[in-house]
């Protein structure tokens, strides 16, 4: 019953290189890893596990989860593949890795979807179990891919993972349904071995998870034993082996995994307590947004109050009343649900309200790509609102860093009396990365105070009256004495009474651009954050393009070329000496993943000829393709810089393939 | 806590500095007078009052109130009014709308306010046109109606906004109009119910849809097309020469003749403001042949949102304390060591 099928073609001169060179003193510095197969094989679930037990092992790691938009997609068609990406090593790890070294294929269309993707010579492991005429029909194959020799430049690992599972859990009298669900696990613990890693987290997990059930938890656990068993013991020769990969030294302290939702769910109770409030967060489901609203309900502890809304506008506004009667005001969605909430903001800008505002980004316009990653909404975050409404912008590079970012979003909206966007992606969102639990005594508090008394000399209440930084006075409904009204309307100064004659209105917009600009003097200078502070090019990035550009860099700089990365977190204002540092370089190239709205930002503010490097196929910057871009500055020849970037048919997301 | 205790205070002390800026005439001086009559006689403190208003003529009503007042925009008062409740349960929350901010744009608000069960007042001034942007047909406009967007009248159904607030889950809804005498007295009652208070206010609009509501506003009609309904008291109208009685045929409401004041005989029924299925006849009944129902229509109190929200609060963090350092390291976590070990 072992159907075991080993890649009958000897190894190239192509895959015989290719091995010399990544396993040089028997260990490798990083592997990149693909777990594919259908919606329903609990694949999220394994890349999960695998992350966890990766970082347990001291690796460095980035992930990239990809799964369909629909829930339940049909079984076994190429459009229901699910696959989670992850990419480890004994050095920094920025990126979820370009092409994948190994990539574990649990039926026909994952296969299908994701083969090409793999570096020639890498390992691909299958289960035969599900490759059968009815599952090959639906992945569009006319002829079994591991008996027709069309996977001859891969190593190729094929054995009936589905029988192996069942004989595995045969002891526990599950169905053949609920036995099958255990694949995953077995799958898990092959790859657990193949690359060294420790069970035990895993075995103490499944018991946790299935406390309630435990015949379900033993039955996983065996599975996953047999797995490891099955490397450890299988007479194989060719492809399986065991890899082993050398810790990163990595700063002492306590570490655990975290993705980019959590990390802004924490970062704004964390800002919320720094800031001395109670927070109060309005949402409504939308992707890739609402893990943040599922996190923060479960902290209410820490005086948090959540609200599903009964759409985006509802959610916005329920979080300005809340930031007007006193609390922090928190609202979080996703392209499109941020356009709903464009009048809100407004408002809160008029009324000068603190607020955050999240915004988890995917391929738009409209509904675009929900599931997927792109970074296009810089403009509608800096620009796209009715009036002259100016509005501070921050945008996350990673997930861990996604939890400062939330607290500096919380510290700019109480101390200035603002709404704040806080741009993430559905990469961030969903990627987990380790991350060092920071100690909260570290953390510099920003204390709230209400106005409590008269600001006006003549007893009155003034909520309109700016203090040096043109911040208006922080009111609570309640507050004895200072009973005012705040509306949408243009108002007097001081007063706030409507005004809309001409003076009050240039004054009054005036007044909110300059404090908005203010902001700039209360965040950090700009660093360099590879590379020298002037040179020939400097590659500026924002948000999720970190990772990738960092690498490139790097590679570049041991070219020899002189390559500088700056990486932006303060969108909006620009940290003031941006513009002069951008001047120090003869070229500046902006990889975006959208057509280049930042590159307008920079062109616009310091009149210096920013180069856009455009990728808006939903899939975020391979290394190798900023490589090949910064290059290019240095290949003597002319106007070839910049442009658009291919597709990628080789990175995940997968390119979709055609549905029946 | 605010202190709840009940703060004695004139109509003077509801009036702001604030120049009203209506049209002369319009049926919105009577309805703040109303309501600057309505806070003392409850007792309100204007520390704790906050007026939230949406977009439109009536929606310029907090300037005019000397309390917190949040002008916000077009139809979304109810829900910056749900999170200024959940923010704090204790301010005295006030919902100003019209029938273009609440029952088009704000429709969906509206319902949502109204099913959860927020505790506030909702007063919908219904003046069937939109005043401030120029006398356009509203959702609430009869068949007919002409405006410059239906030159040769609306062809469009009007919404009934009690039906439409019942049918929305509202535990209180109640009618009256701007220049009643009885407001205040309806008011009062909107502010004593705890949760989510409906009151459609019929509202004269001077320039674009003067003396729409005369057929039973006026004076010479008013006896005869209004029914003013009270807790336990029969519902008659026509100076207690008619009444509403069931017709047990059709399970509706018919109007019977009550002949020297024997209401009983004739069959009247009496108002209990806990019937549903009775507030939902008087809301529907047509106007003409039946008279403008009016007063406290219905009055069943529930559980507020706040209060089930608080109450939701406390069973999620019971046991819990709130430990930030513990928060942050929670889950699957590992320790590296000062030296890292041998791999």
């Amino acid at each position: 019953m072992m159907a075991t099928v080993l890649s009958d073609q000897g190894p190239s001169n192509e895959k015989a290189s290719q091995h010399d060179a990544s396993q040089q003193n028997g260990s490798v510095e990083a592997v990149v890893v693909r777990f594919a197969g259908d919606s329903g094989d609990g694949m999220q679930l394994t890349g999960g596990q695998f992350t966890l037990s990766t970082a347990l092992a001291g690796n460095d790691l980035a992930t990239f989860p990809d799964f369909p938009a629909e829930i339940r997609a049909p079984q076994g068609t190429l459009f229901g593949v699910s696959a989670f990406q992850i990419n480890f090593g004994s050095s920094e790890i920025t990126t979820a890795g370009d092409a994948p070294d190994v990539l574990v294929a649990m039926n026909p269309a994952a296969l299908k979807t994701n083969v090409q993707a793999l570096k020639p010579g890498g390992l691909i492991v299958i289960d035969t179990g599900e490759f059968n005429k009815r599952n090959l029909e639906k992945a569009k194959y006319e002829a079994n891919p591991v008996e027709d020799g069309s996977l001859a430049k891969w190593d190729v690992l094929a054995f009936d993972i589905s029988a192996l599972t069942l004989e595995a859990v045969k002891p526990f009298g599950l169905g053949n349904k609920e036995a099958l669900r255990c694949k995953n696990m077995w799958t898990l613990g092959l790859a657990l071995w193949m690359f060294d890693r420790d069970r035990q987290p895993l075995v103490d997990w499944l018991k946790a998870k299935f406390a309630k059930n435990p015949v379900l938890a033993d039955a996983n656990i065996a599975a996953l034993n047999a797995g490891h068993a099955y490397g450890e013991t299988a007479e194989l020769a060719g492809p399986l082996r065991k890899l082993h990969i050398d810790p990163v030294p990595s700063e002492p302290g306590l570490y655990r995994t975290i993705t980019g939702a959590e990390a802004v769910s924490l970062g704004l109770v964390a800002g919320a307590q720094l800031a001395g409030l109670p927070m109060f967060f309005g949402g409504y489901p939308i992707t890739p947004a609402s893990a943040i609203l599922h996190n923060l309900v479960k902290m209410k502890e820490f005086g948090v109050t959540t609200f599903q809304a009964e759409d985006e506008i509802a959610a916005i506004c329920a979080a300005i009343g809340a930031s007007y009667a006193g609390h922090l005001g928190v609202t979080s969605s996703s392209g499109p649900g941020i356009a709903l909430k464009g009048e809100a903001m407004g408002l809160a800008i008029m009324t000068e309200l603190p607020l955050v505002i999240v915004n988890s980004q995917r391929g738009g316009p409209s509904t675009g790509l929900p599931t997927k990653t792109e970074q296009s909404d810089l403009y509608q975050a800096v620009y796209g609102r009715n009036g002259d409404a100016p509005m501070p912008v921050i945008a996350a590079c990673s997930p861990a860093d996604a939890f400062e970012c939330a607290i500096e979003a919380c510290r700019i909206a109480t101390s200035f009396m603002t709404p704040v966007i806080l741009l993430t992606d559905g990469y961030i969102g969903n990627a987990s990365e380790p991350w060092k639990v920071p100690d909260p005594a570290t953390f510099t508090p920003f204390p709230v105070a209400f106005l409590e008394d008269s600001n006006d000399p003549e007893g009155k209440v003034l909520p309109f009256r700016r203090d040096e930084r043109g911040v208006r006075p922080w009111i609570k409904p309640g507050t004895p004495g200072l009973m005012h009204r705040i509306g949408g309307i243009e108002k007097a100064v001081d007063t706030g009474n409507i005004d809309y004659a001409p003076n009050v209105h240039q004054a009054q917009t005036d007044a909110r651009k300059a404090k908005i600009d203010g902001v700039a003097k209360a965040i950090p200078a700009q660093q360099v954050c590879l590379g020298n502070a002037t040179g020939k090019l400097v590659v500026v990035g924002w948000g999720s393009t970190f990772g990738p550009i960092h690498q490139a860099v790097r590679r570049a700089r041991k070219k020899g070329q002189d390559v500088s990365h700056i990486h932006v977190r303060h969108v909006w204002p620009l940290p003031e000496n941006l513009g002069a540092l951008l001047k120090g370089f003869e070229h500046v190239l902006v990889p975006e993943m959208n057509t280049g709205q930042f590159k307008t930002v920079l062109r616009d503010q310091f009149l210096i000829d920013a180069v856009p490097l455009a990728k808006t196929s939903g899939q975020p910057f391979a290394i190798a393709e900023l490589e090949q871009a910064i290059g290019r500055f240095f290949d003597g020849i002319p106007e070839n810089e910049g442009g658009e970037v291919p597709v990628n048919e080789s990175q995940l997301p997968a390119p979709e393939i055609e549905q029946p | 806590m605010n202190d709840m205790t009940p703060i004695a205070t004139t109509l003077k002390d509801w009036e702001t500095d604030q120049e009203v800026r209506w049209c002369p005439g319009c049926g919105d001086y009577a309805i703040l007078k109303a309501v600057q009559r309505t806070l003392p006689m409850v007792g309100a403190d204007p520390k704790n009052t906050v007026f939230v208003s949406g977009i439109g003529c009536s929606s310029r009503f907090p300037y005019y109130i000397e309390s917190y007042g949040f002008h916000t925009i077009h139809g979304r008062a109810p829900a910056f009014a749900t999170g200024i409740k959940l923010a704090n349960p204790d301010l005295d929350v006030w919902l100003v709308t019209g029938d273009g901010d609440g029952m088009s744009i704000g429709g969906n608000h509206t319902m949502h306010v109204l099913r959860r069960n927020v505790n506030c007042q909702i007063m919908l001034f219904n003046n069937e046109i939109y005043g401030l942007t120029k006398g356009q047909y509203s959702p609430t406009s009869r068949i007919g109606t002409s405006s410059p967007t239906s030159p040769i009248g609306s062809v469009d159904r009007p919404a009934l906004p009690c039906a439409f607030a019942l049918g929305a889950g509202a535990r209180f809804v109640a009618r009256g109009y701007d220049v009643s005498k009885d407001l205040p007295e309806v008011l009062k009652a909107a502010y004593e119910h705890q949760g989510a208070a409906f009151v459609e206010i019929f509202q004269n609009c001077i320039v674009y849809n003067k003396d729409r509501f005369d057929d039973f506003v006026a004076k010479a009609v008013a006896a005869d097309n209004q029914i003013w309904v009270r807790q336990g008291e029969p519902l008659l109208f026509a100076k207690e020469t008619k009444g509403l009685a069931l017709d047990m045929d059709t399970l509706s409401l018919k109007v019977v003749d009550v002949v020297d004041g024997d209401w009983q005989a004739a069959g009247v029924a009496v108002h209990n403001v806990r019937n549903r299925g009775l507030a939902h006849m008087l809301v529907e009944m047509p106007f003409g042949p039946f008279p403008m129902a009016l007063g406290v229509i219905y009055d069943d109190p529930a559980p507020t949102f706040e209060s089930a929200v608080i109450e939701e609060r406390a069973k999620l963090v019971a046991g819990k304390t709130a430990d930030l350092g513990k928060l942050l390291g929670k889950g699957q976590t590992w320790t590296v060591a000062e030296k890292p070990e041998a791999g």
